[in-house]
C-alpha cells in the first residue's frame, strides 16, 4: 500500500463489499453470541424475517413509496427554485449581495426545528412533509449553486467575450455549461441530505412512510423492524446515489477526463 | 506610420491601479501606437512592464485610466468579436469538442449549423488538427490546444488578432513550430496582428515591427522594423542581421530588466 496510489476497479468493488460483510458478521456475532440482548438489538436473520413480513403482510412497500415520493417532491421543488436563484446570484454580484447573507443564515436553521411550526401552518398532511424537505435543501442548494457558477474561470469568460458573446448569452453559453457538472454533483449531495430530513418529518405527525413505521415499531420495541427500515433507507440512498453518479458521468463525459 | 493608414490607434492610453483616492500604482504610462493594416507588431518587454495590460485594453477586457483606443476610427468600448484574442493560459471551453470550440463565435453569430462546421473544419485543417475535431480539449497537448485557440480566433473572422504570449507555456521546440505555423498563416491570410512576448527571438522572427517597452511603469522605448523578407524561413534566425538586431534588442531589454530588478 503506497500513499495516493489508485486501486483497480475490481479491487475497489471487492474491498467495498467486504466491509459490508465484516460489518454484518460483527453484528451477527454480537447478537447470536448473546453479547447484546434481543430487546436492544435484533439479529440479522430476525431482521430479514420481519422485513419480509412488513413487505408482504403489512404493506410496507406503500410506506417506502410514500417516503420516496416525499423526498423527490420536496427536493424537485427546492431544486426548481434554487437553480435559477443560485445561477442569478452566481452571475450578478448585486443579486448575490442582496440574498447571500439571508440564505447563509437560513441554511443553518435546522429543518427539523421547523416541524412544530409547519404542523401549525400546514397541518400533518403532505404539504408539511414537502416543506421540511424544501427548507432543508433549498438554502443549501441555492448557496452552493451560486458558488459553483461564481467560480467560473475568468479567462474562459474573457475568451467568450472576445468571441462575441454578449452579457445576455454569457449565462447560457459559458456559465451554465461550465458549472453544470458541479451543479449536478451538488444536486446529488443535497438529495442525500434530503433523505435524512424526510425521516425526521415522518417521525412526527405522519400516518405513513418509513419514518412512521419506525415510530410505530418503537412503541413495540421491535428493533428488527426499526433496523430493517433504516437499512431500506440506506439502500435506496445508495441506489439513487449510484444512479445519479452514472447519469452525471454520461451527461458530462468531458468533466471525467481529469479524474 | 500615419494614423490615416492605420487600423488600430492607441492614443495616450495609460493604466493605474489602486483604490480611488488611495495610492496609485502606474502600470502603463501614456502610450501612443498605431498599427497598419496587415502589420504584424510584436510588443517586447520585461515581465510586469504593462504590455499585457496594453493588449487587454485593446481587447476591451481592461479599461484605460486615460486615453482611448480606436479601431477603424471607432472608439473601443468593450470586448468584441472584431478583435480575436489568443491567451497565454489554455482557454478552450472544456465542455465543447475541438470543432465546437472553433465554431463558438460562429454559433454566437447565428450562422446555420452546416456552415459553422464547414468554416470550423476549414480552420482546423489550417492548424493541422482536422483529425482531432471530435476530441475534448483535455485530450490535447498544450501546443494542440493553442493551435485550436488560434483556429477559434481566426474562424471568427476578426478585424485583428491579439495574442498575449500565446506560446509562453509551451516547450521550446513546440514554440518554434507554433511560430512558423502562425507566420505561415499570417503570410497567407494577411491578418493584422498585435503580439505580446518577452522572448526576443520570437519578437524579431514573428514581427514586421518590434515595439520595445520599458520596465514598469511601462512606456514605449523603441519601435524598430524587423526587415526580414517573407515568406520567412526559420533559418533566418541564424543570419548575421538577425543576430545584430537581437544584440541591439538584448541591450535595450537588459537595461530595463536591471531597472525593474533594482526598483
Amino acid at each position: 500500500m503506497r500513499p495516493l496510489t489508485p486501486v483497480t476497479p475490481r479491487a475497489r468493488v471487492a474491498l467495498g463489499l467486504s466491509f459490508f460483510i465484516v460489518f454484518t458478521a460483527l453484528w451477527a456475532a454480537v447478537t447470536f453470541g448473546g453479547l447484546v440482548s434481543k430487546t436492544f438489538l435484533a439479529d440479522p436473520l430476525t431482521m430479514l424475517k420481519s422485513g419480509w413480513t412488513l413487505l408482504v403482510e403489512m404493506g410496507f412497500a406503500k410506506d417506502i413509496g410514500m417516503t420516496v415520493w416525499r423526498v423527490l417532491g420536496g427536493f424537485l421543488i427546492a431544486a426548481a427554485l434554487a437553480l435559477p436563484l443560485g445561477v442569478l446570484m452566481g452571475t450578478y454580484k448585486p443579486v448575490e449581495a442582496f440574498f447571500e447573507p439571508f440564505v447563509s443564515f437560513a441554511r443553518y436553521l435546522p429543518a427539523s426545528a421547523f416541524i412544530p411550526l409547519l404542523i401549525l401552518w400546514a397541518g400533518i398532511g403532505e404539504a408539511q412533509k414537502l416543506a421540511v424537505i424544501f427548507i432543508g435543501s433549498f438554502f443549501q442548494l441555492t448557496l452552493m449553486i451560486a458558488v459553483a457558477v461564481g467560480n467560473t474561470r475568468r479567462d474562459l469568460v474573457e475568451a467568450a467575450y472576445t468571441l462575441g458573446v454578449s452579457d445576455r448569452t454569457l449565462i447560457s453559453r459559458v456559465l451554465l455549461p461550465g458549472a453544470a457538472p458541479e451543479i449536478a454533483e451538488i444536486l446529488r449531495m443535497v438529495l442525500g441530505w434530503a433523505w435524512t430530513y424526510v425521516i425526521v418529518a415522518e417521525l412526527i405527525g405522519a400516518s405513513s412512510g418509513i419514518g412512521h413505521m419506525i415510530t410505530d415499531s418503537q412503541a413495540l420495541l421491535a428493533t428488527d423492524q426499526i433496523i430493517f427500515g433504516i437499512i431500506v433507507i440506506g439502500l435506496i440512498g445508495l441506489v439513487s446515489d449510484f444512479a445519479f453518479k452514472a447519469l452525471n458521468r454520461s451527461l458530462f463525459p468531458w468533466a471525467q477526463l481529469d479524474r | 506610420m500615419t494614423s490615416t493608414s492605420s487600423i488600430l490607434s492607441i492614443r495616450g492610453v495609460s493604466r493605474s491601479f489602486g483604490s480611488p483616492g488611495g495610492p496609485q500604482t502606474v502600470a502603463l504610462q501614456a502610450t501612443d501606437l498605431d498599427v497598419a493594416e496587415n502589420d504584424f507588431v510584436t510588443i517586447l518587454g520585461p515581465s510586469g512592464c504593462g504590455k499585457s495590460t496594453l493588449l487587454r485594453i485593446v481587447a476591451g477586457l481592461d479599461v484605460p485610466s486615460s486615453g482611448e483606443v480606436l479601431l477603424d476610427g471607432a472608439k473601443v468600448q468593450g470586448p468584441g468579436a472584431d478583435r480575436g484574442m489568443v491567451f497565454q493560459s489554455y482557454t478552450l471551453f472544456p465542455w465543447l469538442t475541438v470543432l465546437e470550440n472553433v465554431a463558438f463565435g460562429l454559433r454566437e453569430r447565428g450562422l446555420p449549423k452546416a456552415q459553422q462546421q464547414e468554416i470550423a473544419q476549414d480552420f482546423l485543417a489550417k492548424v493541422g488538427l482536422a483529425k482531432f475535431a471530435g476530441h475534448y480539449p483535455k485530450q490535447l497537448s498544450g501546443g494542440m490546444q493553442q493551435r485550436t485557440a488560434l483556429a477559434r480566433a481566426l474562424a471568427n473572422g476578426p478585424r485583428m488578432l491579439l495574442m498575449d504570449e500565446p506560446f509562453g507555456a509551451l516547450d521550446h521546440q513546440t514554440r518554434e513550430l507554433m511560430q512558423e505555423l502562425l507566420l505561415g498563416i499570417w503570410e497567407r491570410e494577411k491578418k493584422t496582428v498585435l503580439f505580446v512576448t518577452h522572448d526576443i527571438d520570437e519578437a524579431i522572427f514573428m514581427g514586421s515591427r518590434v515595439v520595445v517597452m520599458s520596465a514598469r511603469p511601462g512606456r514605449i522605448k523603441s519601435d524598430l522594423p524587423s526587415p526580414f523578407e517573407h515568406p520567412r524561413h526559420y533559418s533566418v534566425k541564424t543570419t548575421a542581421e538577425f543576430a545584430a538586431l537581437k544584440r541591439e534588442l538584448t541591450e535595450q531589454l537588459r537595461s530595463e530588466v536591471q531597472a525593474a530588478a533594482l526598483s
